[in-house]
């Protein structure tokens, strides 16, 4: 089946078909279009679409790659931590991630302890092993909350000791809000994160074609998802009849996974999180509810860093805002390299300047 | 992150599952998803399976992209 998903021959014809679409809108500039996910940032590139309709839509990269979004001062809060001793479980991509001074990287280097999981409730076993007092640092989006919430739940229910978590987890539908409420005139439809919508469906998106008159399609990462998406998107904007329409139903249901958000609920709470390139925004993170203070890193240990600025030059924060592309950065490619990262979008695959340097985009 | 493979369920046990991946069987963890069933496919993230992966749904985006195709001028 997946091949039917990729190679058909008939995603030509609907390129055919969105470009004739794309014709008869005479437009005069091209189309703005936010892809919020990072994985369909890379598809766009992979599967040819940013090139295939370059002088007609402009792809903008999103707040959807979770390394990205990560501000310098929880970063430099994650080193702090590392040099206290304690022992840094995360996800590989967060490590290399420059902070104001350092990285955990470079914490390794001079003796730090940081382990690398694919799958968060490895952790487990982890803190089971060890007397070490274990912290989590949690980054991701609603796809990957439900994951830190089984983590918790488990910890809690084994009366593990040694475990928290530093909750630098985010939530969708705020930052599109504030990023809209800052940059309204600039996208003109939106693809949403596939993966996200499984979690959270549809409805948290409705404000966007209600409130701010903008198409919005939940897509998936084939090039057939992908078609498919970019030809709703002209579809609506050709009638002006903007909606939230789903283009991933093998995989979102309008309501999302209940059990997944019923289990995000019992263990955390809104709270206010600072996004990179956005500033502090209300109710936008989550935090461990009271209950499961024990596991709560912030509440066990103090983390108190002094707030710095960003690195100079890099322009992550304008990249995933939309406002700018890596392009723009003058240190891509040159000082800039997946070798060498001086911003988390280099760093991620799923960040905007590493997927433009892998795909050779000019 | 967002890798959309399906996943076979062979076997589970409460929260836990194992599953085939390409010929690779993994365990994953399905509390979120009721009533999963031996054979069905699920969509994991991160070792934890997100959803099932509706298979029906699957040929109904096929039948779409037909037939906005043939709606070509
Ligand atoms: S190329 Fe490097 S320095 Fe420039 S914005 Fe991207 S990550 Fe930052």
């Amino acid at each position: 089946m997946r091949q039917d998903f990729r190679n058909n021959p008939k995603i030509k014809q609907l390129l055919l078909k969105i470009t004739s679409d794309l014709t008869t809108l005479e437009l005069e500039r091209p189309l703005n279009l936010m892809e919020v996910c990072g994985t369909h940032t890379v598809s766009l590139l992979k599967f040819g679409f940013r090139h295939y309709f370059k002088d007609r839509i402009k792809f903008l990269s999103g707040p959807g790659c979770p390394v990205c979004v990560t501000s310098v001062h929880d970063i430099d809060k994650t080193i702090s931590l590392a040099k206290k001793g304690y022992r840094i479980v995360t996800f590989g991509d967060l490590i290399k991630v420059p902070g104001s001074e350092s990285s955990l990287e470079k914490e390794i280097a001079k003796g730090a302890k940081v382990d690398v999981v694919y799958n968060p409730l490895d952790t487990l076993r982890i803190a089971e092993q060890t007397k070490d007092e274990i912290v989590f640092i949690a980054v991701g989006f609603e796809t990957t909350i439900p994951v830190i919430a089984g983590l918790v739940l488990d910890a809690y229910s084994k009366s593990i000791k040694n475990l928290t978590v530093l909750s630098l987890v985010k939530t969708m539908p705020k930052v599109l809000r504030f990023l809209l409420d800052n940059l309204s005139g600039k996208i003109d439809g939106f693809i949403m994160p596939g993966h996200v919508s499984v979690i959270i469906g549809s409805e948290p998106y409705k404000f966007i074609p209600e409130d701010f008159n903008i198409p919005c399609t939940i897509s998936g990462f084939e090039p057939v998802d992908l078609g498919l998406g970019i030809e709703s998107l002209v579809r609506q904007i050709r009638a002006n009849k903007p909606i939230v329409d789903n283009r991933y139903t093998r995989m979102v249901k309008k309501e999302g996974n209940p059990a997944a958000k019923h289990l995000i609920e019992s263990v955390f709470e809104p709270s206010i999180v600072s996004w990179r390139g956005f500033g502090k925004i209300e109710g936008s993170g989550l935090t461990l509810r009271d209950e499961f203070e024990d596991f709560d890193a912030e509440e066990k240990f103090d983390i108190q860093v002094t707030e710095k600025v960003e690195q100079g030059g890099c322009i992550c924060g304008d990249i995933i805002s939309g406002k700018q592309s890596p392009l723009d950065c003058t240190l891509f490619r040159t000082a800039c390299t997946p070798e060498h990262p001086i911003g988390p979008c280099m760093v991620s695959f799923e960040g905007a300047c590493s997927a433009f340097y892998k795909y050779g985009e000019k | 992150m967002c890798l959309a493979v399906p996943y076979r369920i062979i076997s589970k046990d409460k929260n836990k599952a194992i599953a085939d991946v390409f010929g690779v069987k993994k365990e994953i963890d399905i509390r979120i998803i009721e009533d999963v069933k031996i054979d069905e496919y699920v969509l994991v993230h991160a070792g934890f399976a997100i959803q099932r992966v509706s298979q029906e749904e699957a040929k109904e985006t096929l039948e779409l992209l037909t037939e906005l195709c043939e709606n070509v001028e």
